[in-house]
């Protein structure tokens, strides 16, 4: 009932950290190069984007959320939901009040 | 009726001298409660992620009105310290990493380098970091009574910034709103840099009690824990570093 | 009123058992370093008492200014501070600790068969940092106090006063990380440490309205603390963030502060709820029905709740295509509150309705939370809430709500486990009568509101036109009688403490594991870990137990 502990799961080794560790260097490397070119409005898309993708992987890997239970999955997923939802419904207050009144 | 027992059925306690030192009292099992200190440190997280929400909302608002006076704000920050914080924190979450794999392993040296590097390179982050500040104390661009509008309102006066992305002059009011970037830029690094020093103070004592072998003989949950904690902050800077600093590097 | 459920032991034999959680180990220390759930909340108990009579005493004030047109009991700026910390206090220190700090914390971990919370350690921290916030506030009051109203609204509270809006800041943000960590330590605990076969949906309904309050108190908490301290930078270094002049929104601080404040009203009433569903199933001797319902109700209050905050701001100057959206969802929002009600009106349908003291309590949150419910749907309805916001009608509704609703649902509460928690009765008439006086009370108080709220007089105004002094008479004459109805419980159960009739084990002959155990209960809650077999409100399973203790007995001697 109490779901996998962190006991229990199996131990993740040097290779994978290693491994995560490059991708995360990259990823900054990318980031800074790409934002260098003119790209327009993908600037920032991409910027996040590459972001996100570096976060999922410290979360995923160093904090071990591939190997724990879908409790700690859904605990995540509740905090980004909640604040996406404060960002978004505010932001949409905000861009709608260009729109005038109808 | 009065003093009657508890309900008779049920399985009986565990005998007294069965169970590891660092086992409370009100979990059955080491397993649970390990289970419920992991849990309630996620718990603790997403809570953070609610306070940082409040400030990234507030930033994006801006950022979306005032856009051209984000672009000039953020040409002030200095790429390379920035680039350079991102890749000390990376390697500080992997030092990290690694020492959760020492305590797991019962390494207690390792443990005790990793715990070290970390610490280290979260002193070597705040450090960089005051290098940063300092210099935007020199240029007056530090919200309230000194704010200095000159640097937007006549983009030559600071040569290194204007040779690199030839910045027009903004006019007065979208200067202004420049200070509104620095604010935020303070509010969220500084906000961030309050959680890396109760890090590093965490560590610190984390160091102590890893030399005498507390966390590696089976009870690992507080370097568990902490580095959860640490990545979370790496997380945090991750976006701080697109957000803020790479708004618009070309001309 | 005859009939009564109430079962005690003979009293001639019956004696509190001389082993609990109040005698376990004594000294002043003993309390203030404990790590016992039980002890925890009698704290709790305590000073939540004592700030509700102190934001009382504020509400007294605010009556007896209001009973003549003319500011002139106080000045208006006195006045203002006045009703800024009646809120806050009531608000921040009364209403969002009060069931799930009392009851909660005494409660859950004997409902679900555990020996105490998760984490006892940050149950004390959280007491601790309330009573750091509470000394905060009333240090506050005593150097001066703070006029911004309880919402703190820029620019109001950031460019124009000279008020202690930082030091209410602060105490508001030491409150909020107690509450932040009861409810982290309560959603631990019911996902982690529930005895064997107590599955989810055996829990009773006061677990599932806690584990959804909680879910608010660790997602929304937070946002308050960064509102409080962008105010508190904005009015000490001037950032910019709330400063038309410097290009920041006013707004934008009132996003932040309702994406908590609107939630924080289901965090006050939820836990509630959950009294409600234990007693009415209680006193009318069936399961609640729609269990399911109700269950999942207090989860979708929780999340819809999240999604209606910009209702508070319909005329703040958000677009009117947010206006649209909000009200939209406010009117959703609605609907799992209002299946509750349905629930518990097919609960007491054929029931065997008995009118003991937390019953009547419980009748009295019904009506009364309905008509507060129903109110706030006209509010929510954008073009009705034009004319009403603002306005005495606002103020009506939420203390129909808070005070109709909340705090009777906190009395129903105290008095259903009052017997469990101190083992002993308080006095049956006293008490039914204070909550008669209390009911009476409240409506001669809050009901002539919504008139005066859709006749025009504004709320935040010590003086109003002398055309509504009839029903502010009216409304303060029901606050003295309030008042007598808020204080005679603690006379009562104070003097209940020494006494009071022993209460026995199960003086309700309700089901719940906490009512298996001695009154007052062991420190370890129960000697063997229990194991839940049965299904939440099962009478029939009750009534075999006590067959078997009665065999037992008999076939002992």
């Amino acid at each position: 009932m109490s779901g996998r502990n962190q006991l229990a799961h199996h131990i993740v080794g040097p290779r994978v950290y290693v491994v995560i560790l490059f991708a995360l260097l990259a990823g900054t490397g990318l980031t800074v190069w790409a934002s260098f070119i003119d790209l327009g409005v993908w600037n920032p898309v991409i910027a996040l984007a590459i972001a996100t993708t570096k976060a999922v992987l410290v979360v995923l890997y160093f904090m071990h959320v591939r190997y724990s239970s879908k409790l700690t999955m859904l605990t995540i997923g509740a905090g980004i939901f909640m604040f996406l939802t404060l960002i978004s419904l505010t932001l949409a207050d905000y861009i709608s009040r260009a729109w005038g009144n109808w | 009726m009065p003093d009657s027992p508890a309900i008779a059925h049920g399985a009986p306690e565990p005998a007294h001298e069965e169970h590891p030192a660092y086992l409370r009292h009100h979990f059955n099992s080491v397993e649970q409660q390990a289970d419920a200190a992991g849990f309630a440190m996620w718990l603790f997280l997403v809570t953070e992620v609610m306070f940082f929400g409040g400030l990234f909302t507030a930033y994006l608002i801006y950022r979306n009105w005032y856009y051209p006076a984000f672009v000039a704000g953020s040409h002030q920050l200095n790429v390379f310290w920035g680039t350079l914080n991102t890749l000390v924190l990376i390697v500080s979450s992997f030092t990290m990493a690694m020492g959760v794999w020492c305590a797991q392993t019962s390494r207690r040296r390792g443990l005790v380098l990793c715990l070290s590097l970390t610490c280290l390179l979260g002193l070597g982050f705040l450090g960089i970091k005051t290098i940063e500040y300092r210099e935007k104390i020199e240029k007056h661009h530090v919200p309230g009574f000194h704010y200095s509008l000159q640097s937007f309102v006549d983009p030559q006066s600071e040569p290194e910034v204007y040779s690199e992305y030839h910045d027009r002059p903004l006019p007065m009011d979208m200067a202004r709103h420049t200070e509104l970037y620095f604010s935020l830029y303070f509010l969220m690094t500084g906000m961030h840099a309050a959680h890396m020093i109760i890090g590093v103070g965490i560590l610190a004592f984390m160091i102590l009690r890893a030399r005498a072998g507390a966390y590696t003989s089976g009870h690992t949950t507080f370097v568990l824990n902490f580095g959860l904690y640490w990545h979370f902050i790496d997380i945090v800077w991750i976006y701080l570093f697109a957000l803020l600093y790479l708004i618009s590097r070309h001309q | 009123m005859s009939a009564t459920i109430v079962s005690l032991p003979d009293q001639s034999t019956a004696r509190i058992p001389k082993v609990n959680y109040l005698t376990k180990e004594n000294g002043i220390l003993s309390w203030l370093l404990t790590g016992d759930h039980k002890r925890i909340a009698i704290l709790y108990l305590i000073s939540i008492t004592f700030f509700f009579f102190i934001g009382g005493a504020l509400a007294g004030l605010i009556r007896l200014e209001l009973l003549t047109p003319r500011a002139d009991l106080m000045a208006t700026d006195t006045y203002n501070k006045v009703f800024t910390m009646h809120g806050v206090i009531m608000i921040f220190f009364f209403l969002v600790p009060s069931v799930p700090a009392t009851l909660g914390n005494f409660l859950i971990p004997m409902m679900i068969g555990a020996k105490d919370l998760a984490l006892p350690r940050i149950n004390l921290l959280s007491w601790y940092l309330y009573m750091a916030g509470g000394i905060l506030a009333i240090y506050t009051m005593a150097v001066g106090g703070v006029d911004t109203g309880w919402t703190f609204t820029t620019p109001l509270s950031t460019h124009y006063v000279n008020t202690n809006v930082i030091t209410t800041g602060l105490a508001v943000f030491v409150a909020g990380f107690s509450s932040i960590f009861t409810g982290l330590n309560f959603i631990v605990t019911i996902h982690k440490m529930r005895a064997p076969g107590m599955t989810w949906f055996r829990l009773p309904l006061f677990v599932w309205s806690h584990y959804a309050a909680s879910l608010l108190m660790v997602l929304g908490t937070p946002v308050l603390a960064i509102a409080i301290v962008l105010v508190a930078l904005e009015r000490t270094i001037g950032i910019g963030v709330f400063d038309p002049t410097k290009g920041g929104d006013p707004l934008l601080f009132q996003h932040l502060f309702w994406f908590y404040s609107h939630p924080a009203v289901y965090i006050m009433i939820l836990p509630g709820m959950g009294v409600i569903s234990e007693t009415i199933s209680t006193f009318s001797r069936k399961r609640v029905f729609g269990y399911t319902a109700v269950a999942f109700s207090s989860v979708a209050i929780a999340i819809f709740g999240f999604f209606v905050w910009a209702h508070h701001m319909f005329i703040m100057g958000i677009s009117n295509y947010s206006v649209l959206i909000f009200s939209l969802l406010t009117m959703l929002v609605a609907v799992p509150s209002a299946i509750k009600i349905f629930n518990w009106t097919f609960t007491l349908y054929k029931g065997s309705i008995t009118f003991e003291t937390p019953m009547l309590y419980s009748f009295g949150f019904m009506g009364l939370f309905t008509i507060g419910g129903l109110t706030g749907v006209f509010l929510g309805s954008s073009g009705t809430d034009i004319h009403l916001t603002e306005t005495y009608f606002i103020v009506a509704h939420f203390h129909f709500v808070m005070v109709g609703g909340m705090l009777m649902a906190f009395l129903a509460g105290i008095h259903f486990w009052w017997p469990k928690m101190t083992g002993r009765m308080y006095p049956e008439k006293l008490s039914q009568l204070a909550a008669v006086v209390t009911f009476i009370g409240f409506i001669f108080t809050f009901f002539p509101q919504f008139i005066l709220g859709v006749l025009g007089m504004p709320r935040r105004y010590a003086s109003y036109p002398p055309e509504f002094q009839v029903l502010n008479v009216f409304s303060t004459a029901g606050a003295t009688i309030l008042g007598v109805g808020y204080l005679l419980p603690v006379l009562y159960l104070v003097w209940s403490l020494k006494y009071g009739a022993i209460a026995g084990d199960n003086p309700w002959q309700a089901t719940g594991l906490e009512w298996q155990t001695q009154s007052p209960p062991l420190t370890e809650n129960f000697t063997v870990m229990p194991v839940m077999d049965h299904e939440a409100y099962d009478y029939e399973w009750l009534e075999a137990q006590n067959e078997k203790r009665r065999k037992e007995v008999t076939s002992a001697g």
